[in-house]
């Protein structure tokens, strides 16, 4: 398994090897996918659609609807004009959405199409909805094209009444729907009012019925965006994602807003807590301390196996940075943190929680991909490999337990059903990474130190 | 009302008007014609992917020895990057780049300024790192719209390094689908590879195998029932192939043609210009197995190949007999629809008709007419805008290597029994009442689910999760679900257990919770009532 991956690191100006990101058009795909009847629509030839429908459904292992301009040749001198508008009426036609969200492709921005004055043109179906926003490919990561999506819906539908409607609009990021149903919980414990958005439980983890539906039940609705303009505040988590969605709240809608780590690890998730209580003024339920003190005492039940132990972990800016600090938390030295998007303000944040738990000689870096990282490992090795599917290979090559976390993993079912975030989702992790290391352990004891007991 | 009726009344005019084309049911299946290779209706969420995707991800992307650098944003590279389970082993010379992903990664400022330096940086440090025998550059959208020359780069690198290098212009938007990326990568592979090399085969046999991408592992069992046989394959285009066994393609006896779709142009060019007759196999089936292999038989002709050819499908067969019946039990009298590519919705009819389950739909992607009607019907093709974009190129007998193995009249006589030169298509394999579409879409599939009701649909990913949430079972006919390989005779035990077990998994049973169905008892009991 990646037996062409030299053990000398030669640098490398232009060539990428093994890719630790993808392109914006993806994550406003999976952003739009998070609101209720929404048809996702990409804007450029079909195969960026086929390809992003493709890897969202191997994800999930859920239908993951989107339609496409079909560009050819002609509309790519032309302009992406007739194809939009074409596009629109076959969609509301043929599969009746409420609102479609349009982004762009390197096709349409190359070309140059002005979305905004063509949405603007359309005659609509009456009570129906077109918005869009501008992904350009080459900018960034699908990091990137998950927040601009989400301000692509509020520029066109957020509105400020000036009446406050209590709530607290809270920006998950990209995450699961099995933690936004666990942010969603904790939001309730909490007694906060909120608006999620988006919010892909009850979509991207739909229940078998036996009778398919376009649009499953969940989804942030249009109202619900419509009011998020009148909430009294902004929870961004995640602070690469939502660093822009909660600047546009604030500036656009004056509704104050506080950006935190995605709540995963014990420190994130009370931060997290921490500011609910802030908002609702209410004291934490005992449900909440329970799970955090259940947390704690599995992290000093199993330190004898993770401490010092060597994580080398990749993928997208804000589950990585909450990844290294749960390693941290277990004692662990997360020697490679690596992320593919292009982002400096991950390694500053990165290394600011090395340096708090006094960690030294570790690497990190933003804009960096799997070939690298594997070839460091090749130099110094490491005890876990946590990531995408994309780290088996790098598992395989160099025999190290893998544990799976983030996006995209492919080749597993059953995680995006499950939390991530909160104590619950610290607790399903910590138990993933020890059994990881256990199972190895176990594997390579001879058998008269093969222990039953622990 | 007949079924395409009731879907089709469901269109618009507009869209009806074009539809209705593409969609027919079967009636009188000699002299029905369908519409394909045509534009997709834009919003209609057509399954079609894009001129890259058939270029980079089909065709020249499982080549194993060949170093593919998709030159464009992150994307593309990263989506057809071991996606597709095309697999491959490194052959002798140890190299196998199927696991990796190599791209240009391009930003802003190359989109402004032009990406060719940034091209030939990276072909450079690909080189330095890697010292491929082979390089291919796969062109994404804004490659054409800036005005990268990704042919001279691809020149310019040759030169300087000595490595085959080969530039291809397959920008997702030419074409109507992937198809245009399968005719320009045929293009790149015949100019430049077929016939550089001089290693003649050893056996008295030889083929290349045509059109087969190996997935899960479908090539190799084909390998391995030929060489039972005793044939050589001399390579195969290009599921665990290499450029270093397609240089010398164009010395091997006979070319096999498993996807007509994707590889014809290359099977007819080298026809053209080494006299290499090819010959229509599908080794998808048990039947159409045992007919691929005897037809092989027939037209090489040799009393002393048929009967060893009789002795291996023999042993072939009686090897899986009673798996065999022991699926057919399970499977008998179930009826299928399958939507997928430009072959495999044809020859995977006939396996499951080994196994008693008719196919009552069937669709392609990005097939042309010829796929549906047979080769008969390419001069009757209207050319369009779109497909006159896509080079053909034409080539002429080579003066040194051009040999035919027989006459014009001995090729006649043998047409009479097999398919040499030509493809008969999947409609005169299907039945009255059938429904075939083309350009199939989300709305198609999921309404002729529900007006048909097959018990298993066959199709891929992005309707997979789709037809299970409806209550039918299906699986992916492109990537096989994690499982294969499903062809020859190993192949067809394995893809009939997997059938049976998507349709009787314990599961199924408990789609619709007890309380449904059951009335809840309410009320109180009283004594003496």
């Amino acid at each position: 398994m990646l037996d062409l991956t030299p053990k000398e690191v030669a640098e490398r100006k232009a060539l990428r090897i093994n890719p630790c990101k993808t392109c914006q058009p993806v994550g406003a795909m999976y952003c739009a996918l998070g609101v209720h009847k929404c048809m996702p629509h990409s804007h450029g030839s079909q195969g960026c659609c086929s390809y992003h429908r493709t890897v969202l459904s191997r994800h999930f292992k859920e239908p993951a609807i989107a339609s496409s301009s079909s560009f050819t040749e002609g509309a790519s001198v032309f302009g992406g004009r007739s194809n939009i508008n074409t596009s629109v009426k076959n969609v509301f036609d043929l599969y009746d959405p409420d609102i479609m969200a349009v982004h762009t492709t390197c096709l349409s921005e190359t070309i140059g199409d002005d979305l905004t004055s063509y949405i603007m043109d359309m005659d609509l179906p009456e009570g129906k909805y077109v918005v869009h926003t501008n992904t350009p490919s080459y900018v960034g990561s699908h990091i990137n094209g998950f927040y601009n999506m989400m301000m692509g819906f509020m520029s066109y539908l957020t509105k400020k009444t000036g009446t406050s409607n209590g709530k607290a609009a809270i920006f998950p990021g990209w995450v699961n729907p099995g933690d936004t149903r666990e942010l969603k919980r904790i939001a309730e414990l909490m007694k906060v009012p909120y608006i999620m958005f988006p919010d892909h439980s009850g979509v991207m983890d739909a229940p078998m019925t036996g009778k398919y539906e376009y649009y499953p039940k969940g989804g942030t609705t249009i109202p619900e965006i419509e009011a998020l303009g009148d909430c009294d505040h902004v929870f961004g988590l995640g602070d690469i994602i939502s660093v822009e969605p909660v600047e546009f709240m604030e500036k656009k809608y004056k509704v104050p807003g506080t950006l935190l780590p995605m709540p995963v690890g014990v420190a994130a998730t009370d931060a997290f807590i921490m500011a609910l209580r802030e908002f609702s003024k209410t004291e934490i339920p005992y449900a909440l301390e329970e799970e955090r003190g259940q947390l704690v005492d599995l992290l000093l039940d199993c330190t004898q196996y993770s401490y010092q132990k060597k994580a080398a972990i990749f993928g997208d800016p804000d589950i990585i940075i909450g990844m290294t600090a749960l390693a941290l938390e277990m004692g662990m030295i997360p020697k490679y943190v690596i992320t593919g998007t292009p982002k400096e303000e991950f390694t500053r944040k990165v290394k600011a929680m090395l340096e708090a738990y006094g960690v030294e000689d570790c690497i990190v870096k933003a804009n960096a991909d799997l070939f690298e990282l594997h070839q460091w490992i090749k130099n110094e090795p490491v005890d876990v490999l946590i990531g995408s599917s994309y780290g088996k290979q790098i598992a395989k090559a160099e025999d190290i337990p893998f544990v799976r976390a983030g996006f995209p993993v492919l080749d597993r079912y059953g995680g995006p059903l499950m939390p991530t975030v909160g104590y619950r989702g610290a607790i399903r992790y910590v138990e993933k990474i020890i059994n990881a290391l256990m199972d190895r352990i176990d594997r390579d004891s001879a058998d008269e130190d093969f222990d039953v007991v622990m | 009302m007949d079924e395409r009726t009731k879907l089709l009344e469901k269109y618009s005019s507009r869209v009806y008007k074009n539809r209705k084309e593409h969609v027919i049911q079967l009636e009188n299946i000699t002299d029905q014609t369908i519409t394909a290779n045509t534009r997709a209706i834009p919003g209609s969420m057509t399954a079609r992917g894009c001129c890259y995707a058939g270029c980079k991800g089909v065709v020249v992307g499982p080549l194993r020895d060949v170093l593919v650098i998709t030159h464009g944003p992150i994307g593309c590279g990263f989506y057809s990057w071991g996606t597709r389970r095309n697999k491959a082993k490194a052959g002798e010379d140890g190299k196998n780049f199927i696991p990796y992903c190599f791209s240009t990664d391009m930003q802003e400022s190359d989109i402004v300024f032009g990406g060719e330096k940034k091209l030939e940086k990276a072909l450079d440090e690909a080189v330095e790192i890697f010292h491929p025998a082979c390089i291919m550059i796969c062109s994404t959208c804004p490659i054409g719209l800036i005005g990268d020359d990704v042919q001279a780069v691809a020149k310019r690198t040759e030169e300087k390094y000595g490595i085959t290098t080969i530039g291809y212009s397959c920008e997702g938007y030419k074409g109507v689908s992937q198809s245009a990326g399968h005719h320009i990568a045929n293009n790149g592979l015949m100019k430049y590879i077929v016939g550089t090399g001089d290693q003649k085969p050893k056996a008295k046999y030889s083929v290349n195998i045509l059109g087969e991408y190996n997935i899960g592992g479908d090539g190799w069992e084909e390998e391995r029932i030929l060489k039972r046989i005793g044939y050589e394959v001399v390579s195969v285009f290009t599921g665990d192939g290499a450029y270093s066994t397609i240089r010398n393609s164009h010395l091997a006896d006979l070319n096999l043609v498993m996807c007509h779709r994707s590889i014809n142009y290359i099977a007819e060019m080298m026809k053209t210009k080494y006299g290499i007759d090819w010959l229509k196999v599908n080794f998808i089936g048990v039947g159409a197995t045992c007919k691929s292999l005897r037809d092989m038989a027939k037209y090489f002709g040799d009393p002393e190949l048929i009967a060893r050819t009789e002795e291996v499908i023999q042993d072939e067969l009686a090897s899986i007999y009673d798996d065999m019946e022991y699926y057919k039990s399970k499977l008998k009298g179930k009826t299928a629809g399958i939507f997928v590519g430009g072959s495999r919705a044809h020859h995977y009819q006939l396996l499951l008709k080994d196994l008693g389950v008719e196919t009552i739909i069937a669709g392609y992607e990005f097939a042309h007419r010829d796929d549906y009607e047979g080769r008969q019907v390419i001069p009757f093709i209207k050319e369009d805008a779109d497909n006159k974009n896509i080079e053909t190129i034409t080539v002429s007998p080579d003066e040194k290597l051009y040999r035919e193995r027989y006459t014009p009249e001995k090729l006649e006589e043998l047409r009479q029994e097999i398919e040499i030169d030509t493809y008969d298509g999947m409609i005169p394999d299907m039945n009255p009442g059938h429904v075939v579409v083309d350009d199939y879409n989300y709305f198609e599939t999921d309404e002729l689910i529900k007006i048909m009701k097959p018990d298993i649909f066959f199709s891929g990913i992005k309707d997979k999760y789709t037809i299970l949430k409806g209550g039918t079972a299906s699986r992916q006919m492109h990537s096989y679900d994690y499982s294969g390989p499903y062809s020859g005779f190993r192949g067809a035990v394995l893809f009939a257990k997997d059938v049976t077990m998507s349709l009787y998994t314990n599961a199924w049973a408990y789609v619709t919770p007890p309380w449904k169905n059951t009335p809840m008892l309410t009320g109180t009991l009283t004594e003496n009532a």
